[in-house]
């Protein structure tokens, strides 16, 4: 499997989950495991482009796919991923541990629908739980990176 | 909360996938992993082996056939959902789909692992009962098909014998004006504390029996005890079936 465009090799042990492989073995803990039950959605990343709850998959069934965590969204050390930078600049985040799921969510909504309605950015972000419940702040962070990303704002 | 130990088994094809269920004891199929997952995460599944049909390739096509449209075994939800066929075939479909859980639980759940899951306050089980859709079986038997009034026997408990794998669920094709899903739940996303499919005249209700069921328009809530819950009580399981059944009207 590739992940953040790196080769890695499969999992030694077939009930590893994705989330637990990519914290201990890769040392990827951007990946943050809150409920693992696919409740809270911290453990969010792309599989192929599409968000997945890392929690809820096997290491060995990410073979032949693409992973990007937390770790690998921006394009170089010294630019952030729009989603980020909207993050920022709207204080979307506060303790940060929902943060990295928020963000691969909100990346994987905004690669398939630039210019989201309200409706679809609450839809997009229910499968996540912030406990700050800083969740105002991270809709506007959703319209700022539709914004930054070129994609309109909701009216 | 991690997997307790099994065995993984990683077929290409239908045919080594039912094999390997036909000569595995106590094995089971993981499709999506939505909900087995957190079954096994929970240690309330603890099967020996998992059979994982992800690889089954074939098996990934939306197709018509005898009047409706047949979702295979690894159809992801989010792709049934916008798949136009269905959404001009048979358009209870992705209404129903629309409330299942939520889009990066959809992304990778299935279709036809929902079914077979069975899980009372499924939407799209109570859907393909509205609609008297089938699912096909198969095992190194052959195939055959379980209409969805035979298919659901109890909570989380199907006809399908320990063998058999869902290849896919066909829904009959109807008009796109007369279906409904509506359904009540605490949170958006969550399991419905109780909800309606409507097809035409035909109503089945969820999340308030064992399995979804078929329900008189005139008078739905006979025959129906409903068992409460943290998040309802029965009586208001009942009440809440009365307003759906209105809205879905």
């Amino acid at each position: 499997m590739i992940v953040n465009g790196v080769e890695r090799p499969r999992p030694g042990s077939a009930r590893r989950l994705l989330s637990d492989y990519l914290r201990h073995d890769l040392g990827l803990t951007g990946t943050h495991v809150g409920c693992e039950h696919g409740v809270c959605g911290c453990c969010t990343v792309l599989l192929d482009g599409r968000p997945v709850r890392s929690c809820l998959m096997l290491g060995v069934q990410a073979e032949g796919h693409q992973v990007t965590t937390i770790e690998g969204l921006a394009p170089s050390n010294e630019a952030l991923h729009p989603v980020q930078q909207a993050f920022k600049e709207c204080h979307g985040l506060q303790c940060g541990f929902c943060t990295p799921g928020f963000v691969l969510a909100i990346a994987g909504l905004l690669a398939e629908n630039p210019s989201p309605s309200e409706q679809e950015i609450e839809e997009g972000i229910a499968g996540n739980l912030c406990r700050c419940t800083g969740y105002a702040s991270i809709r506007r962070a959703v319209s700022r990176a539709a914004e930054l990303s070129g994609g309109s704002r909701p009216e | 909360m991690k997997p307790p130990p099994f065995e993984y088994h990683a077929p290409s094809t239908p045919e080594q996938a039912v094999r390997l269920l036909a000569e595995l004891e106590d094995a089971k199929v993981l499709a999506g992993g939505q909900s087995l997952i957190p079954l096994l995460n929970f240690r309330l599944a603890r099967p020996a082996h998992l059979v994982d049909i992800n690889g089954l390739s074939e098996l990934d096509r939306v197709y018509e056939r005898d009047g409706g449209v047949a979702v295979g075994a690894t159809v992801r939800q989010t792709d049934a959902e916008r798949r136009p066929l269905l959404s001009e075939r048979c358009p209870l479909v992705p209404l129903a789909l629309r409330h299942v859980a939520h889009r990066v639980v959809r992304n990778r759940g299935t279709v036809c692992g929902s079914v077979a899951h069975a899980d009372p306050a499924a939407e799209l089980c109570a859907a393909l009962l509205a609609l008297d859709g089938h699912v096909v079986a198969r095992s190194v038997r052959g195939e055959r098909l379980i209409r969805a009034a035979d298919l659901f026997v109890g909570s989380f408990e199907t006809a399908l014998e320990p063998d058999e794998l869902v290849t896919e669920t066909w829904f009959p094709a109807h008009a796109p004006g007369d279906v409904a899903l509506v359904e009540e739940s605490r949170r958006h996303g969550d399991f419905a504390m109780a909800g309606v499919a409507r097809a035409g005249r035909r109503l089945a209700l969820f999340g308030v029996a064992p399995t979804p069921v078929l329900a008189d328009a005139e008078d739905p809530t006979r025959d129906l005890h409903p068992s409460g819950d943290l998040e309802s009580s029965p009586e208001f399981k009942l009440h809440l079936v009365r307003v759906l059944v209105g809205r879905a009207a």
